[in-house]
Parts: C-alpha cells; sequence; structure tokens
C-alpha cells in the first residue's frame, strides 16, 4: 500500500534555488542519465513500456509504445519534441514543474532522445510565461557546460542538441500535429493523419511528442526502476501523477499522488469546499473533460475510472465549482475560449463556436427560445466527432455535460437571467460591486 | 471539376482493392480516396474543399461518410471525411445515400457553412453556378435556424488589379491557397487570422500577381473569388459555351469559351487532362477583347491616291488579284504566329501552288541560321505518336531546359514541370543566364550561360538516355546550340522537343510555312516530295527553287527583287530588326494585308482584307507536342465573316489557279490525306551537320560603355498586341527590368531600382536595374517586348552585344 | 455578465497594421533574425522567435518587420503576415510599456476574474486591446496562463501575478506607473513588455535565478506530504 501522496517529481520544488543545475544534481539530478546511457536504446524504451507510463498530456497513450513506434530504418533524422504548450483550462501542473526543476525535464529528454536515436530535441513551451522560459533557457545552457547535452555526452558518444523554443499563443498548438507545424514556422493548424508524426512529423521526418510530465517521469523511471513505478496507481493507470486543484476549494494547489486517488480524497487534504459552500460541478482533467458532479466524487482519478462515468482523466486538472456558480455562464466561458481558440480551419470547429457562443449567451440573458436546450444539443451532435481535431470534441463535451447534469439551469434560460439566479458575484473570492448588466 | 484523378487503363490491375460503397462492390487502386472511388460508381458525395488536383485537406468536413468496416471487421467510431480517407480492402462505406449518421453530418456541416454566408446570391457572380448554392438547394433546410449575427467584412478586397475577394463569402476550403502553394507555386496569397476570422489575405505590399491567378476564381467552390474582367457581366445560365484551344502560345490548353449576346464574356480552363488538366494561365483566361477596340477591321481596305478607302469585297479581291498577277511568282508570304493549321496550310498552298513562289515563311521573329533545317529534320512531320508529350515530362526523371523560360513562355508545360518536381522528383536543369523566379520554383539547377554559349554548356552536361531536353525558339539564336541539341540527343538517347512560343508555329511548320518545308515536313529539295505534293494538289510540277526566308524576303523586297508581299498577322517590332521590316513593307511593289485590327502592316498595305477572330471561325492548332487542338466557333454572328482561308481561295480563283479548299475541313482534309514525310534516319543527320557547320553569328558591333551580352524573352504578360484592352491583366504584369550581376552593377556603378540605357544597332531605351545575385557576368537580362518598347526597335536579339550606360530617361 | 461584446463586423482584420510603417530595425536586428534563422535545423521554425524579436524592437509587429523576416526565411510576406495574425501574442497596434493581462477564461472568471478586468480596465481607462494614451499600459483579457491555483490570475509583461484582487491589481498599476520596482510572484523584477519578447525570441536577460522556486499552492501537496511523512516507494524496498 502506497502513501496517500507520492512526491517524486515535485520532491525538489521549493528547495534553495532548485531550479539550477547544482540544486538539481545535489538531489541525486542527472544520475539517471548516466545508467540510461549505459543501456542499449532499446533497452531504455523497454523500461518506459514496461513501466506502465502513459502519457500525461490527456490521451494517456503510452509513452514507450509511442517511442517504439518511430522507424529504425528511416534515413531521416529523428526529432524529439517535448509539448509545453500547457493551456488548457484548468491545467497548471507543468508551468510549476518547469519553474521549479527544469532539469528534470532536461534529464528525461536526453534519456527519451537517446531512446530513439534523436539528436536534436525541441521543447516547445506555450510563449505567455516568461519566467518559466527563462528558467528552461538557463537550465539547457547549464546542461551544455556540464556535458550532458552537445557532442560526446558523458564520453558515450551520444549527442544531443535541445533547443527551447517560445510559442506566440495559441491553445491549438498543443494538439501535436499542429504544434509540429507552428514549430517549423508556420500557422498551428492540425495536419492530417497518417502519416502520424512517428512516420513523418517535423520536417516529415520521424518525430516522437510528448508532454513535459510524461517526459519528466523518465529519469525517476530510468533511476528506480520499472516495478517501483508501477508498485504505484493502479493495474492500468500506473505510477505517480499531478493533480492540479484549483476553484472553490480552501487550499487550492498541485498533489502528487499515485493514480487513482480520489476528488474525495484530494478535498480531505486540501481542506475542501470553501467554507459554507458546497460542490456542485468539477472537471477531472481540464475544460475538455465532461463535467462531473458530487456523486462521482469517489471515482478513482485515472484513466479507467474517469472513462467508466463518461469523462476522461484528460489533465487531472480538478476545476471544483461550488453552488454558488451558474452552470450557463460557466459553460459558455469555456465556450468562447474555444471559440477564441479554434484554428479556423475546418467547418464545425470554427462556425460551430460561433453559433454556440452566441445561443449560450442567450441562455445566459435568460432570452433563449423554448426548445433552444434541444437546439443547442443538436448543434453539438454536428460538431462533436466531425472536426478534424478534438478541439471541438472539448468544446462540446463541457456543454452537453453540463445539460445533461443541470437541464433545468439552462431551462430557465428561457425566461431568467443567469446572473439573477446566480449572482455572479458570489462566486468570486472577493467582494464585488454587482453592476447593473445590459446586454444586447 | 473532373472527378477521377487516373484513367483506369493507367493502373495495373495488380493494385486494384475492393471496397463496398452503400452496398456496391467496387475496385479502385490501392490509395484511392473514398471520394473518389465513390465516384467510380456515380455516387458524389457533396465537397467544397476536396479537389482531385490538390492535396487534400479535409477542412471542410462536407464529405463526411460512415465507416461501419474499416475491412478489419471493426467499424470507425466517428463519421470519416471521405475526401481523406484511403481505401482500405474490405472496407464498408456508407454515403448519405445509406447511411443517416452521414445525412445528418453532411446536412449539419451545411448548416454550418451557411450561418455566416451572405444572403447575397441573387447578385453573387456565382450565383446558377455555385456548389454551395446547388448544396443548400438539394440538402439544406428551407429555413434556417441561426438568429445570430452574421460575420461581415468590408468587400470586396483587391487582392490583385484582377482578383477580387469577398471574404463573406468564403467558405474557408483552401483551395485558393493551396493552388497557389502547391500548383503554381506562387504562395502571395495566405490564410491569415484564425478562428472565425480566419480568411484569404495577400500582404497589401505585395499582391496576389500570379500568371495562374484566374484558376483561383474558377475553383473557388463559392463566390468569394471573381475577376475584375468578369464581375458582374453575366449569370451563368445566360451564357453559351463553346470549346476552344488557346491562341495565345503552344501550349495547347483546351478552354471554355463563353459568350452572351454575340459577346464573349469569359474564358475558362477546359478539363483536358493530357494537355491543361483544369488549369490555365491569366493571358490565355484573360486576354480575349483585344479585336473589340476601334482598330477592328471589318470591310475591305484598298489605296487609292496614296490612302486607304473603305472598298467592297469583289472590289479588294479584283485589286489584290491584278497586283499579285503583276507580280508574278517573285512574291513573298510571310503569315505570322496567329493562324490555325488549317489557314497556314491555305497559305503555304496558296504560295506554292498558285502564286509559284517558296518564299514563305511563318517565323515573325529573330531566326538564327541553323533554325530552318533543324525544324525540318527534328520537329515537322513528327507526330504526337513520338513526341514527347505533358505525360512524358511526369514520367523522366531529368529535363533540361535550351532557351526556354517555361513559365514566360509556355505556362502549362510550367505547370507540369512542377507538378513533376513535386510529386515524381523530376529533376530540372536550366542553362539560362540567371535562376528565374520560375526556375527557382522548379527548384532547377542553374548552368550559367552566356547567351550565345548553349551549345557549350549542353554538350558539357551529363544526360542519360529518356532524359528530355525542351528547346526554345530562342535557342536558335545561339551558335549552334539547336545542332547541339540534336547531336546531344543522338548521342545520350536523350528525347528533345521543341516548344515554340506561338500557337500558330508549330501547325505552320506542319502546314509548310518554310521556304524549304512542304507539307507534312517534306522537303522542298527533295523531288519524291514534291513529286507527291504537286500529284495530291493535281499540278504538274511544284516550284523547285529555293525560296526565301522572312528576313530575306523583306530585303529582297526593300531592294524591289520582290514584286509583291502576302502577309497575315506580324508585327515589325517582333522582328530583329524592326526598321528593315517596315522597309521591306514600305518599298515592296504591292503589299496585301489580311488582318484582324489595324496594323503596321495595313497602314502600308495595297489591300487590306479583314478576316475573322479566332473567336469567329473554327479549325485545329497543333501544339508543342504535335497535338490536335480544336477551335470551334464561338461567335457565330460575325463583323468579318471571311477567313484567310476563304479570302486566299477568292484571291486565287481570281488568279485563275483555284486552291481547291476554302473550308477549314477541307483543309484539314487535304493536310491529313498529304499525310507525313518518312524521312530515310541518315539524310536527317546530314541535315543537321550542314546546318551546325553554317552556324555562327558575328555579334554587332556597337558603340557604349560596358559591352554585355543580351539575354531576353518574352514575358508571358507583356506589350503583344493579343492582350490588348485587358487592362487589369496588364496591371499584373511584371515590371521591366534590366538584370545584370552585383558585380555587373558595380562595375556600372548603379544600385537597385537606378536606370540603365541598353543600346543596340538601331536605339536605345532605359529601364530600372534589378541587381540579380548569381547572374552570369558579361550579361544583361531585358524583357523581349515590354510595352512601349519592343526589342525589334533596338536592332538586338538574343545573344547580340549591347552596351550599357548609367542614366537615361525615366 | 460574461463581458464579452459579440463582435461580427472586423474591418480591420487580415493585416498588420500598413499605415504605420515606421520601424526600428537596422543591421543589429537583421544580424539578430539571421541568428535566430541559423538556431534551427530548418530556417522557418525560426519565425515565432523572429516575431517576438521584431516586437521587441519595434512594440508590434511592424510591416518592416514581416518583410525582414520574409527576406531572412526566403517566404512571401503573405506567408508570414499568416503567421503573424494567427498567435495572439503578435500585437497589430504598439503594446504598452507593461502589457497587462488578466485571464477570464471560465474558472478565473468565475473566481473573480471578471470582476478583475473591469477594475483594470476601470484603473487604466482603456478597454481590452488597447493601450494608454502615454503608452505606458496595454490591457489584453488573456485565455487561461496554466496558473489556475492561484486564481484569478493577471499577467504583467508574462509574468506572474497570483492571486489577484482588484485591490492588489490597484496598488500593482499604481507601482509600476510610479516606476517603483515591482516583482512577480512567481518570477523577476519587472521589467517591461518588450524586454520580455526579447527573451522570448530566445536571447536570455540574466533574470532566470530571481524569484522562487515554487508559489505556495504549488508546494501545497508536498508539504502535506511532509507534514505526513508521505513519499513514494523505496525502490530498495522492491528488492
Amino acid at each position: 500500500m502506497t502513501d496517500t501522496l507520492t512526491p517524486v517529481l515535485s520532491a525538489n520544488w521549493g528547495t534553495e534555488e532548485s531550479w539550477t543545475l547544482e540544486a538539481y544534481r545535489a538531489a541525486g539530478g542527472y544520475e539517471a542519465v548516466g545508467k540510461a546511457l549505459k543501456m542499449t536504446p532499446g533497452e531504455v524504451t523497454d523500461l518506459v513500456k514496461d513501466s506502465g507510463l502513459r502519457g500525461r498530456g490527456g490521451a494517456g497513450f503510452p509513452t514507450g509504445m509511442k517511442w517504439s513506434f518511430v522507424p529504425k530504418d528511416n534515413p531521416n533524422p529523428k526529432y524529439l519534441v517535448v509539448n509545453a504548450d500547457e493551456s488548457e483550462p484548468g491545467t497548471c501542473k507543468d508551468m510549476p514543474l518547469l519553474l521549479a526543476s527544469p532539469h528534470t525535464l532536461v534529464e528525461g529528454m536526453i534519456i527519451a532522445s537517446y531512446a530513439i536515436d534523436c539528436h536534436t530535441a525541441f521543447v516547445y513551451i506555450r510563449g505567455e510565461v516568461l519566467h518559466v522560459i527563462r528558467r528552461m533557457q538557463q537550465a539547457v545552457a547549464e546542461a551544455y557546460d556540464a556535458g550532458y547535452l552537445g557532442t560526446n555526452i558523458l564520453g558515450s558518444g551520444y549527442d544531443l542538441d535541445i533547443i527551447v523554443h517560445a510559442g506566440a499563443g495559441a491553445y491549438i498548438c498543443g494538439e501535436e500535429t499542429a504544434l509540429l507545424d507552428s514549430l517549423e514556422g508556420r500557422r498551428g493548424q492540425p495536419r492530417l493523419r497518417p502519416p502520424f508524426p512517428a512516420v513523418a512529423g517535423l520536417y516529415a521526418s520521424p518525430t516522437v511528442i510528448n508532454n513535459v510530465e510524461s517526459i519528466a517521469s523518465v529519469p525517476a523511471i530510468v533511476k528506480n526502476g520499472a516495478a517501483w513505478f508501477g508498485s504505484m496507481g493502479t493495474e492500468k493507470s500506473k505510477g505517480m501523477t499531478l493533480y492540479s486543484l484549483s476553484g472553490h476549494v480552501n487550499r487550492p494547489g498541485q498533489f502528487e499522488a499515485p493514480l487513482g486517488i480520489t476528488l474525495r480524497e484530494l478535498l480531505e487534504l486540501s481542506g475542501g469546499v470553501r467554507a459554507g459552500h458546497e460542490l456542485k460541478f468539477w472537471t477531472p482533467g481540464g475544460s475538455s473533460t465532461p463535467i462531473l458532479t458530487a456523486e462521482h466524487l469517489d471515482v478513482p482519478l485515472d484513466y479507467e475510472g474517469m472513462g467508466g462515468v463518461g469523462s476522461m482523466l484528460g489533465t487531472k486538472a480538478l476545476q471544483v465549482f461550488d453552488e454558488t456558480t451558474s452552470v450557463v455562464r460557466t459553460t459558455l466561458r469555456w465556450v468562447e475560449f474555444y471559440k477564441h481558440e479554434s484554428c479556423g480551419k475546418c467547418t464545425p470547429c470554427r462556425e460551430g463556436s460561433w453559433w454556440l457562443v452566441q445561443l449560450l449567451k442567450s441562455f445566459e440573458a435568460g432570452t433563449a427560445q423554448d426548445g433552444d436546450v434541444d437546439k443547442l444539443l443538436d448543434i453539438c451532435d454536428n460538431m462533436g466527432g466531425k472536426s478534424f481535431c478534438a478541439l471541438a470534441d472539448g468544446a462540446v463535451a463541457c456543454v452537453t455535460s453540463a445539460v445533461r447534469h443541470f437541464r433545468d439551469e439552462f431551462e430557465a434560460g428561457y425566461t431568467t437571467p443567469a446572473w439573477e439566479a446566480f449572482p455572479y458575484g458570489r462566486s468570486a473570492l472577493f467582494e464585488v460591486n454587482e453592476k447593473v448588466e445590459v446586454h444586447a | 471539376m473532373s472527378v477521377v484523378t487516373k484513367p483506369a487503363d493507367q493502373v495495373a490491375p495488380v493494385d486494384l482493392i475492393t471496397v463496398t460503397i452503400d452496398g456496391t462492390e467496387v475496385q479502385v487502386p490501392k490509395g484511392t480516396l473514398a471520394i473518389r472511388a465513390a465516384e467510380m460508381i456515380g455516387i458524389a458525395i457533396p465537397r467544397f474543399c476536396d479537389h482531385p488536383l490538390l492535396d487534400p485537406v479535409g477542412a471542410c468536413r462536407q464529405c463526411m461518410v460512415e465507416v461501419p468496416d474499416m475491412g478489419n471487421g471493426r467499424g470507425m467510431p466517428k463519421p470519416q471525411a471521405s475526401c481523406t480517407l484511403e481505401c482500405a480492402p474490405g472496407m464498408q462505406i456508407k454515403t448519405q445515400l445509406s447511411s443517416a449518421v452521414a445525412e445528418k453530418a453532411q446536412k449539419g456541416m451545411l448548416e454550418f457553412l451557411l450561418i455566416n454566408h451572405p444572403l447575397d446570391c441573387p447578385i453573387c457572380d456565382k450565383g446558377g453556378e455555385c456548389p454551395l448554392q446547388n448544396q443548400a438547394l438539394a440538402n439544406g433546410r428551407g429555413e434556417s435556424r441561426y438568429e445570430g449575427r452574421k460575420r461581415t467584412f468590408p468587400k470586396p478586397v483587391a487582392i490583385s488589379a484582377e482578383i477580387l475577394l469577398d471574404r463573406e463569402r468564403c467558405v474557408l476550403c483552401a483551395r485558393c491557397t493551396r493552388f497557389s502553394e502547391q500548383i503554381s507555386g506562387d504562395p502571395f496569397i495566405a490564410l491569415v487570422e484564425r478562428g472565425a476570422l480566419q480568411q484569404v489575405g495577400i500582404y497589401a505590399e505585395n499582391p496576389y500577381d500570379s500568371y495562374f491567378s484566374g484558376n483561383v476564381v474558377q475553383i473557388c467552390p463559392v463566390g468569394a473569388l471573381t475577376s475584375v474582367a468578369y464581375r458582374f457581366q453575366s449569370r451563368p445560365f445566360d451564357l453559351v459555351s463553346t470549346m476552344v484551344t488557346c491562341e495565345h502560345c503552344a501550349a495547347g490548353c483546351s478552354l471554355r469559351t463563353d459568350q452572351r449576346h454575340f459577346q464573349v464574356k469569359r474564358r475558362l480552363a477546359g478539363e483536358l487532362p493530357e494537355v491543361n488538366e483544369e488549369w490555365n494561365c491569366d493571358k490565355g483566361r484573360f486576354a480575349f477583347v483585344s479585336g473589340r477596340g476601334d482598330d477592328r477591321l471589318t470591310r475591305p481596305l484598298i489605296r487609292e491616291d496614296g490612302a486607304l478607302r473603305v472598298a467592297s469585297w469583289p472590289e479588294a479581291i479584283d485589286a489584290a488579284v491584278a497586283g499579285l498577277a503583276a507580280a508574278g511568282s517573285r512574291v513573298g508570304v510571310l503569315t505570322g504566329g496567329r493562324l490555325t493549321v488549317e489557314d497556314a496550310y491555305g497559305y503555304s498552298k496558296f504560295a506554292r501552288a498558285v502564286l509559284g513562289t517558296n518564299s514563305i515563311d511563318f517565323r515573325s521573329r529573330p531566326t538564327g541560321a541553323d533554325e530552318a533545317a533543324f525544324l525540318a529534320t527534328r520537329v515537322a512531320g513528327r507526330t504526337l505518336a513520338d513526341a514527347v508529350t505533358y505525360a512524358d515530362l511526369e514520367t523522366v526523371g531529368h529535363v533540361v531546359l535550351v532557351g526556354f523560360e517555361p513559365e514566360e513562355e509556355s505556362p502549362l508545360v510550367f505547370l507540369r514541370l512542377r507538378k513533376a518536381v513535386r510529386k515524381k522528383n523530376l529533376t530540372v536543369t536550366a542553362i539560362a543566364a540567371f535562376t528565374t523566379n520560375g526556375n527557382a520554383k522548379l527548384n532547377a539547377t542553374l548552368v550559367p550561360t552566356v547567351p550565345g554559349e548553349e551549345a557549350a554548356a549542353l554538350r558539357a552536361l551529363d544526360l542519360a538516355a529518356g532524359d528530355v531536353i525542351l528547346v526554345g525558339e530562342r535557342a536558335a539564336l545561339a551558335p549552334g546550340a539547336l545542332a547541339a541539341v540534336a547531336e546531344v540527343a543522338d548521342a545520350t538517347g536523350a528525347r528533345l522537343a521543341w516548344v515554340p512560343r506561338r500557337a500558330g508555329d508549330r501547325g505552320a511548320l506542319e502546314a509548310g510555312c518554310l521556304p524549304g518545308l512542304l507539307p507534312g515536313g517534306r522537303p522542298l529539295a527533295d523531288t519524291t516530295a514534291r513529286v507527291d505534293v504537286a500529284a495530291a494538289w493535281d499540278l504538274a510540277n511544284l516550284p523547285a527553287s529555293e525560296g526565301l526566308e522572312a528576313t530575306a524576303m523583306l530585303a529582297a523586297a526593300a531592294a524591289g527583287e520582290l514584286q509583291a508581299l502576302v502577309v497575315a498577322g506580324i508585327e515589325p517590332s517582333d522582328f530583329a530588326d524592326a526598321e528593315a521590316v517596315r522597309a521591306g513593307l514600305e518599298k515592296v511593289g504591292f503589299l496585301v494585308s489580311l488582318e484582324n485590327r489595324l496594323s503596321e502592316v495595313t497602314e502600308r498595305a495595297d489591300v487590306v482584307f479583314p478576316v475573322a477572330l479566332i473567336e469567329e471561325h473554327a479549325g485545329t492548332f497543333l501544339n508543342w507536342e504535335h497535338r490536335h487542338g480544336r477551335v470551334n466557333t464561338v461567335i457565330k454572328q460575325s463583323n468579318a465573316p471571311m477567313t484567310d482561308l476563304r479570302v486566299l481561295a477568292a484571291l486565287a480563283d481570281g488568279l485563275g489557279r483555284p486552291l481547291g479548299v476554302r473550308t477549314p475541313a477541307q483543309a484539314l482534309a487535304e493536310l491529313t490525306e498529304l499525310g507525313t514525310w518518312q524521312a530515310p534516319a541518315a539524310a536527317s543527320k546530314k541535315a543537321a551537320k550542314k546546318a551546325a557547320a553554317k552556324a555562327a553569328k558575328p555579334p554587332k558591333a556597337v558603340d557604349g560603355e560596358v559591352r554585355v551580352k543580351l539575354s531576353t524573352w518574352r514575358q508571358l504578360i507583356d506589350g503583344g498586341r493579343g492582350q490588348d484592352g485587358e487592362e487589369a491583366l496588364a496591371a499584373t504584369a511584371k515590371p521591366s527590368v534590366a538584370r545584370v550581376s552585383p558585380a555587373l552593377a558595380a562595375e556600372l556603378g548603379v544600385a537597385e531600382g537606378d536606370q540603365v540605357a541598353v543600346s543596340g544597332g538601331s536605339g536605345w531605351y532605359s529601364l530600372p536595374v534589378a541587381i540579380t545575385p548569381g547572374m552570369v557576368e558579361g550579361t544583361v537580362w531585358v524583357p523581349t517586348n515590354s510595352p512601349g518598347t519592343p526589342l525589334g526597335e533596338l536592332g538586338v536579339v538574343f545573344g547580340d552585344e549591347v552596351a550599357l550606360s548609367l542614366g537615361g530617361e525615366e | 455578465m460574461s463581458g464579452h461584446e459579440f463582435q461580427s463586423f472586423f474591418p480591420d482584420s487580415g493585416e498588420v497594421d500598413m499605415s504605420d510603417t515606421s520601424t526600428n530595425i537596422d543591421e543589429t536586428t537583421m544580424a539578430e533574425l539571421r541568428e535566430l534563422a541559423g538556431r534551427y535545423p530548418r530556417a522557418r521554425s525560426a519565425l515565432l522567435p523572429m516575431l517576438h524579436l521584431v516586437q521587441s524592437v519595434d512594440g508590434r509587429v511592424s510591416p518592416a518587420g514581416v518583410e525582414a523576416c520574409a527576406e531572412v526565411l526566403g517566404i512571401t510576406t503573405a506567408q508570414v503576415s499568416g503567421v503573424a495574425t494567427f498567435y495572439t501574442m503578435y500585437r497589430r497596434r504598439p503594446g504598452g510599456t507593461h502589457h497587462v493581462g488578466v485571464c477570464t477564461t471560465a474558472l478565473c472568471a468565475v473566481m473573480g476574474g471578471d470582476a478583475l478586468l473591469d477594475s483594470v480596465s476601470d484603473k487604466l481607462g482603456i478597454h481590452p486591446d488597447e493601450t494608454t494614451p502615454d503608452g505606458r499600459f496595454s490591457l489584453e483579457r488573456i485565455e487561461c496562463n496554466a496558473a489556475c491555483d492561484f486564481a484569478p490570475v493577471m499577467m504583467v509583461n508574462w509574468e506572474f501575478m497570483d492571486n489577484m484582487t482588484p485591490a492588489r491589481a490597484e496598488k500593482l498599476i499604481d507601482d509600476l506607473a510610479d516606476g517603483k520596482e515591482v516583482t512577480s510572484t512567481r518570477g523577476a523584477t519587472i521589467t517591461s513588455w518588450r524586454e520580455a519578447e526579447r527573451v522570448l525570441a530566445g536571447f536570455p536577460d540574466g533574470r532566470a535565478d530571481e524569484g522562487p522556486s515554487a508559489g505556495e499552492a504549488s508546494l501545497l501537496g508536498k508539504s502535506i506530504a511532509e507534514a505526513n511523512s508521505w513519499t513514494a516507494p523505496n525502490p530498495e524496498d522492491l528488492k
């Protein structure tokens, strides 16, 4: 039986100058890379496969298997691209990791690159996080100086360059093929698959794209073994992971725990929903994962558990909303996000999100027409599963799940403005002078 | 839009797989997209972004289908875009015809596309031929469920002088941007902004000036892209369409010409997979109004008391017959490049059988010493079956360009080369003075060559059997270049193709519009050939004496050695020395002109016959591949009902030696009956060698500060008279510049954009300098026929020496 | 009360502001643009960083900047424009000395972000996407900035300003306006938006060592674990 919380990735956070090479090494950093470079690349991949590590960016695809898809006989260079575009609403785990311990990622990248025979690796960091980018730039520079990057790393004969690349504001670049287009200096719009990135990704060459947390987990796996990793979590959802709790809780924050912990346990640790209030709804893994309610408090937060209740583990971004919150308002704001972030490439996402926002605004203003809930769901049905990438599916998921759990609240939108039913000031963390809202 | 990418007979049966669409089994080549497979059995899946000649994009999502079985027993959980879905063996596909899921997905998509689409169909050019309108009518809701606000933008936006964009109508299918990037390689339009604001845009300083820009109007599935030329001109359902072959160059594009009230309103690229696929160039698309000006000839003219006056047809024919009868066989015939094969044949027969002269030449341009021999032995008398074709360009590994600039001189050859470079790993080598923008788009390797030294450059290349040498008409001006082309081809097994510029050139050659060449590629010098033709023409014999080439004819006319000239469409400034041409036309005793419009020739003529515009008559153009392209009559109510052929027939009747043909059908039948000459292989080689020995042309000496060699060709959109009247097209022309290497610029002391004077034998003019890195030294490039300054006025040609100096007037 | 007006007419969309052709791009900038292009296996990959550099030099994506990028990379200006107009961090009009962002994506909005934006907007006297007439501040309504456990969140020059209230925002703006030293809650001393853009372009400013390792919320789970002596399994125990 493992402990409730199992800090591994976050173990060195908050320590003195934890972001520096010196502090990282003092905490045992860069031991795994030495070990990995003495293994064959295939052994490293097998180790990660055996560990059961699944992608921590949302989709949960087995990391080692992804690596093994890189064709050995392809004459083109192989590339590793770390997806540090963390932009899914509610998701806030990779940025603190990179801020506190960028070397964990650097070390993971060296090991992963070695495993897939890559000699140029990229970290694509969203542009809106200046200090994270500073820390990452410095960590890479330090790693070069210390001989962890560059040529003949640790005398192994293995060469690797890492390029730290700042994005420029586009949620869609978290989608791996859009990220590749963006990294090639293009508009970040998703690509057709096939060909899959493992075969023809960056510069049409074999490419592995992994989330920050996935790659950052690799040094600990190499150091402590697959069995150690598998001793945490559940049978199909192995290892420790970062859960991000935010919203109407007493103490929001990051919790590194074995996969399969429940929201009830996490709420207990964080002091529960804010005083005098109760849980209304929550997301298990960002706004693209269908919302859940208090009845799901005891469902294990792992890939299977969340799938079993019609949602997804996603990025394990637990956004908690209490009873003061208007579901209609929250849904509208999420859909406004998706409209803002739709890349425009495909019709259902571009036009559907445009339409949904206007329709949801009428619900919020209490001016929706009788029957508009069904129209809303029908528009969602015409978007969902029809779009080029999964962005529209995320936009649809928050609407359909909200209607599923709170249909009455939407129907109230035929007559009553949401801000009357749920005065918005009550949801805020500070005193808000309610303004009289005028809506067109 | 064509619906099938490849004829089934080009696909080996071994590659076929079986899929089931709406319950019907169909065998398709491996790799076929579901949307194409459905087309093969007559199932049309609605689509907007899909285009068989563009890379799949899957953007509009209109073509959703259900896939209950991927061929492995498992179904796909979500509906799929059939335009990006490759068929797999055993795959089950259900379209809107058999799947409620597919049908709802498609209806939903259409609704999404319409929520922001303006309700302006009644004033939209596309209305009546609009895929979105058709879809909405067939499958849309009667009433919209959308009660929101429609997205609006200022409109229209001119993305070039010729193309307008109404962003509100755009469905963002990206056909235009994909065309510009993938097909023509001119990504001056791009998707800009994102999400609901995504739109097609340009960068304001760099408009969409592509030679192929009109294609984006044609492939736009809505009325978002329109042309200045056609906007608000007609409704599609009021147009009468006729298929023709383009008269502007030797590419041989099929065009659809649409007329209303006996006026051509627009021309579209026709579908001819073997030639232009579904594309054409802007010149072919937009340049069709040159015959509408005040200078259009509608009635015959004869010279009386030194001035031309309107005459009746009988009067004009009598006058011409009298003048020609007086001249006897001391007549020359200049046919120019605008003629159909049938008309050209008429001139050839008229010259030889009626006038009794072999002085006939179609080349209204600078010519080279060994050119006629090269054309006789390497080009004339060939057929499509033994020629290099467009399709061949996609299968060969290496193409060498000699004296040929594809994008400027044969734009559809350029497009096909680019396709082969993109898709088939073709490599291109250009023997030229610098890497042009067009050749850069072909990733061509430049063999930097001073004009005139092409022969040596070609001989130095390492060619393999099966490679192709595309040789342009300019190569004739480089000493020995044509001989080198022939020799290298023979030595290596490379194939060669001559790509002339004008649409009528290849046909004129076949019709026998060269002094030494009878119809069907028969050498005049060969007795058997002469006997053959004489027999076919019902004559005892043909004139055997060697005729004069164009320049010699004009010189002879100026010297009084020729009594008369019969001239079709030529412009003095197209020749090496415009003044010499004018002198010939002025001094010749009797000048007969057959023309569409007033010209420098009609000004000097004694009798002028107005002849039909290309849109007013039928015939055939032979393209560079030797392929016959049909020209059908578009306008049947003609201002000038007489064709060249009928005028010639009338003159022949008047001269008492009937021509025997007076309709295009008769002319083509007679030429076809004659067939082509089967030359003994040895003879052609001998002729080529002989020609090579003759080549060598001393550069003219001119005064000036820096003497350099002249490189030049015609830009696609230039001062040519066929483009007259289409101002929007003219505004998209490339600027006229003088290109020099950085070192030469330094020597001259000029900076980018400074004026430099170019002096030739008979004049000078100035152009702004464009400093061109990588350009071969000792060379200047200028356009051959920039508006107002045709090179013929300078009296210099490609490969001549010219003088460059600083300054000159703007 | 979402605060978003639904906009449906877009008179100025489609390109950077061509009416202002001023530029500070000089040979030094061109050299730096070429340097960025040289850092990647294929030059075009440098376009996003290059546009960040253009912003640091010209305070916006200027026409000259678009043209410079096109020239260095050998692509068309339309292609650069397509990229420059896709990403929200690239500005069409000059940004302020300090660029202030207020997150109003669902969670921050609900927890006070909407009200915070209103108060910041009132304080600065500008709407989102505007710049104060004195050029000191520009304001942007931002989407989720990956700091939800610190909601409501603001950003100044893309530095975190966590757990904001209207009162804290007012003081922050006053301090910035007064030129006082302001420090990010999880970052460095605030410099300026243009200096920040230079770092994003890939030219570090040497401030990585400033600021804390982590914020309180980031450390919550770890500190609870420490208090309870909870750890990951000891690998030795598994052997």
